[in-house]
Parts: structure tokens; sequence; C-alpha cells
């Protein structure tokens, strides 16, 4: 039985391990050819230019780096507030309804989410500010923030929930209101289990690709709120049915899945950072 | 001991399900062996003894015209093998007046000093890209020296072609499209596209130009719907006749290249002949092209 166990256990680091090796062997051939220097911080990506190919994915990785920024300012705010809500505000009534909205809401695909952004969210963002088109980094960041708040809400108020129910009552004791508490002594109590949901949120906001190849534009520009941008995750899966294999476009998009996993590998170090830190 | 029955009738119904199955496929073969061998000899009795080889090189983008008639070729000569390796149009040229292929590809026709070198250029399609707007859009008319200009970013408002004063938003597809190659390419706006935004379908992009006022885009003439607007290019309409009458501009030969003088293997001449026939026209038109030989 212990054996099983093992075994399951290990499948996971071998996938893991498989994964890296992988994306390392054949990310690295494009970065050489191109230049480390060249590859990063390039801002021009033509990759079917005949005459002048270039592979810089600067605009990318900005593209990435603001659109997970704006969906964390937008979507970290209204989810630990509606954490606290469902933990420590509502009537037990209504916290029943709410709670299976939120889990709807994490269980819908995101090609969905996609395409309701196409829909609806795009022609509106047009309108709204008088643009020639609407899919831009703003329609992508409003689609991300939704996306990432049943992490982020889930993962909270479990975290709030778990904190001792003395705190509560020794703080209401002391003469504190119900919101000074909740704001006051149980976030903080729970904050690491919130600092864990952002850093959810964070993930999923960098990784996702099928919501915001419909909503962003795809064109390579450097970041702008209003500019069609392409993402890194949207960069590989937009090119890559048409790069032939071998070629240096091909090897340039796994190069780009390296530097996106180099992304979320830093994202996990930088949270276990902040759970060791709050145990000392 | 309900345990036991329960377990017990469990692999009853599994072993059925197994057998079932494995009577479904044999009987089902059987029938599918009798139908092709009976319907080789029937509609090419003659040819029977064709078999061999067909090497072709050239254009990408008529991977899916090749494979497609390859497919239907098949099926008449099951002895044939018709290769394909796409690796560009000038390479294909090249190949065909080397001999290194039986036919060569290309999506463009002819340059003068191949002509000179024996390459025979046999049309077996034409590929119109079709300019599409919103319905909503007033410009009915562009030239080709418009439409570059719009593509390539010096024209940006629809009022300098005579619409409406509205920016425009210039849709096209992502880097690599067959579709995006023939139109930079005819148009003459190669690696100087300033798109807007970009897609990674015909659909995609389609659906998009029909919820958008401002946007211009291309698509193969297969792809356009009721939903968008194509525009009419230097007054011509874009249709599979004006397409196949050489009348509309946004348009380019698929060519089977082969060298003067040189005979073909009897599989290559057959497969040649059954691109350029009437018959090969559905199929061609089914991959996304005009035959010009319907």
């Amino acid at each position: 039985m212990r054996l099983i166990f093992t075994v399951c256990g290990f499948i996971a680091i071998a996938f893991v391990l498989l994964i890296s090796v992988y994306l390392i062997l054949s990310g690295l051939p494009a970065i050489k050819e191109v230049g480390l220097f060249e590859f990063l911080f390039g801002t021009r990506w033509d990759s079917t230019n005949k005459t002048d190919p270039a592979y810089g994915i600067l605009p990318f990785i900005l593209t990435s780096v603001w659109g997970t920024c704006g969906a964390i300012v937008l979507g970290v705010p209204v989810g630990i507030l509606t954490a606290v809500f469902l933990a420590r505000v509502a009537p037990p009534k209504l916290a029943a309804a709410v709670r299976p909205a939120v889990d709807l809401l994490a269980g819908i695909p995101s090609v969905v989410y996609g395409l309701v952004g196409m829909m609806v969210l795009v022609p509106a963002i047009k309108d709204i500010f008088d643009l020639k088109a609407g899919d831009s980094l703003l329609a992508a960041i409003l689609v991300l923030a939704v996306m990432i708040l049943p992490s982020i809400i889930s993962v909270s108020e479990t975290a709030l929930k778990a904190v001792p129910k003395e705190y509560t009552e020794g703080s209401l004791a002391l003469g504190a209101t119900e919101l000074e508490t909740s704001f006051k002594v149980i976030l903080p109590a729970a904050r690491s289990g919130v600092a864990a949901s952002v850093v959810l949120g964070v993930g999923r906001a960098i990784g996702e690709a099928m919501a915001i190849l419909m909503v962003a534009g795809n064109s390579p520009n450097m970041p702008g709120l209003f500019k069609s941008v392409k993402f890194l995750t949207t960069a590989i899966a937009s090119e890559m049915s048409y790069a032939s294999v071998g070629s240096l476009q091909r090897n340039a998009l796994y190069s780009i899945g390296l530097v996106l996993f180099v992304f979320i590998m830093l994202i996990n170090v930088l949270l276990n950072m902040i759970l060791k830190k709050d145990k000392e | 001991m309900k345990k036991i029955l329960a377990i017990v009738l469990a692999l009853v119904l599994a072993l059925g399900l197994l057998t079932a199955c494995g009577a479904g496929s044999s009987s089902s073969q059987a029938p599918a062996q009798e139908s092709s061998s009976a319907s080789t000899p029937a509609s090419e009795p003659a040819e029977e003894s064709v078999s061999g080889v067909v090497n072709t090189s050239g254009s990408t983008s008529m991977e899916s015209v090749v494979l497609a008639l390859s497919e239907a070729f098949k099926e008449m000569y099951p002895d044939v093998t018709v290769n394909y390796s796409g690796n560009g149009s000038g390479a294909g040229v090249e190949a065909a007046i080397a001999g290194t292929s039986d036919i060569g590809l290309a999506s463009r026709d002819l340059k003068e000093e191949e002509s000179s070198n024996g390459a025979v250029a046999n049309v077996v399609a034409k590929d119109g890209v079709a300019v599409i707007v919103n319905p909503a859009n007033g410009v009915e008319d562009l030239t080709v020296e418009q439409i570059a200009d719009i593509f390539s970013g010096k024209i940006t408002n629809w009022s300098e072609v005579g619409g409406e004063d509205m920016e425009i938003a210039v849709y096209g597809r992502e880097a690599g499209s067959g579709t995006r190659g023939a139109f930079e390419e005819i148009v003459g706006v190669v690696d100087a596209c300033a798109l807007t935004n970009e897609y990674s379908s015909t659909g995609d992009l389609v659906g998009n130009v029909a919820g958008n006022e401002n946007a211009i885009g291309y698509a193969s003439l297969s792809a356009v719907d009721e939903t968008v607007k194509a525009v009419k290019v230097a007054g011509v309409e874009c249709t599979e006749d004006t397409v196949k009458d050489g009348s509309y501009a946004i348009q380019r030969p698929f060519v089977m290249v082969t060298k003067d003088g040189t005979a073909l293997s009897a599989a290559a001449q057959a497969f040649l002949d059954f691109a350029m026939s009437a018959e090969a026209a559905p199929i061609i038109a089914a991959a996304g092209a005009v035959s010009p030989n319907a």
C-alpha cells in the first residue's frame, strides 16, 4: 500500500522533471542562435519576415507582466473583500447562495470567458473609448481579473475561516467592532493564506492563453492599455501551428515557453519565501 | 454471496461486450474491402497498370490543394503514391527544371528566365483573395494601391478612400498563414503590414470584420459569407467567375511545373491529367481555390 502512495508521489515529480528537461533542451538552441540579450530585450518580433526576421520578445514579456499586474490590481481587492464577506459578514443563507456562484465561476471554461469577452467586452470598449477596434490590453485585463477571482476568493475564504475563533472573541471582548476585528485581526492572522491565493491568481493570469487570445488583438506591439497586444502564451498558441519543425521560428516559440516557465518558477519561489517568512 | 453473484454478473457482461466488439469489427472489415476492390476497376478500367511514385515539391500555399488532389487520385490509382514537400515556389520550379521532382509547384506565374530554362506552366487552380469590410461600411470600391496603402499604414482613415470619417482597423492573419502570404505578395506589402489585430483563423477574422464597422480584412474567396462585404478591386467584383477569367486583381495561379521536352512518368502524367481535368474541379473548390478547367 505504501509503495502505491510513493509511486503516485513520484509521478508528479517525474512529469515536472520531464517537462523541465524538454523545455530547456528545446528552448536553448534558439536563444543561443538569436543571443540572450537580443531575445529577451529585442523590441521587434517578426518571425516570418523573409529578408530581416527578428526574434525580440520584450513586447510579449511586458504585455504578460502588465496584463497580470492589471488583473491583480482589479481582482485582488474584489476577491479578498468577497472572501471576508463570505467568511465573516454574510448571513449564512446569503453565503450559501454566493458560494456556489463563485464555484461556478471557477468551472467556466476559459474559451467561454474569451467568447463573452469577444462578443460583449470588446465592442463595449470600442464604443466607450471611441477606438477603431476594442481588442486591447484593457479587454484582456478585465477578462483575466474575472478569471482569477474564484481562486482568490476560495483560498482566501478557507484561510480566513481557519483563524481560531478565540481571536474573534478576544478582539470583540476588547471592544473592537466587527469591521475592525475582520480587517485588523483576522485578515493579518490569515495573511499567508491570502498571499498564497494572490500568487495562485498570478499563476493563473500569466498562464492563461485561450481567453486572451480572443480579446487581445494579437499584434506584437509594445504594451499600451488600448493597443492590440500579444502575450507570451498567445505568441506560442497563435504561431505554433504554422512554424515548421526545426525552424528557428519554432525553436524561438519553445524559448518563449522556457521564459514563461521561468516566470512561473520565480512566482513559486516567491510564494515559498512568503510562507517561510510568515512561519518565522 | 450477493457480492460474488454481482462480480460474476459483471464479468459476464464485460465478456459479452468484448465479444460483441470483436464480432462487429470483423464483420465490418469485409464489406469495406469488397467495395474498394469493386470500385477501382469500375471507374478506371484501362489504367490499372499505372503504378509508381510521383514526387511533387514547391509552394506551401498549394499544400491543401495538392493533398486533396492526391487523396482523390489515390482512390482511382491505389498503386501510385504522391509525395508532397513544401519548400517554396522558387525551389519547386528549380526542382522541376533540374528533374529532382516530377512536378514542381508554384503559386505564381513563371518568371521569364524560368520559362527559358524549359519550365512549362500548367495552371491547375486559381486562388482569389477577397478584401472584406463591414456591411455598414459605405466604401464599395478600392484600387490595389489604396489597399496596399491601407495595409501598410499610409492610409489610416476611411475618409481618405471615400468613406466616412472613421479610423481604419486593419485586420490580418497571423504570421505564417498562407492567405496572408498570398495577399501580401499580390498586393505588394510583404513584411510591410501595419496590422491592428491578427487572427489565427479565417473564420475568426471574418467574424471580427462582421462585428466592427471600422475594419478591413482579407479572406479566401470561399470563406466570404453574407456577414461581410467583399469590396470591388479596381471596379471588379470578387466572384469565382472574375477570378477564373483573370479580371479580378488579387489572385494568383496555382501552377504545376513540368520541363519542356522531358516526358513525365506514366504515374506523374496521370496525376497531372487528373489535376487538369474537370473531374478535379470540385476537389479543388473544396480545398479553397477555383479550377480554371471546370
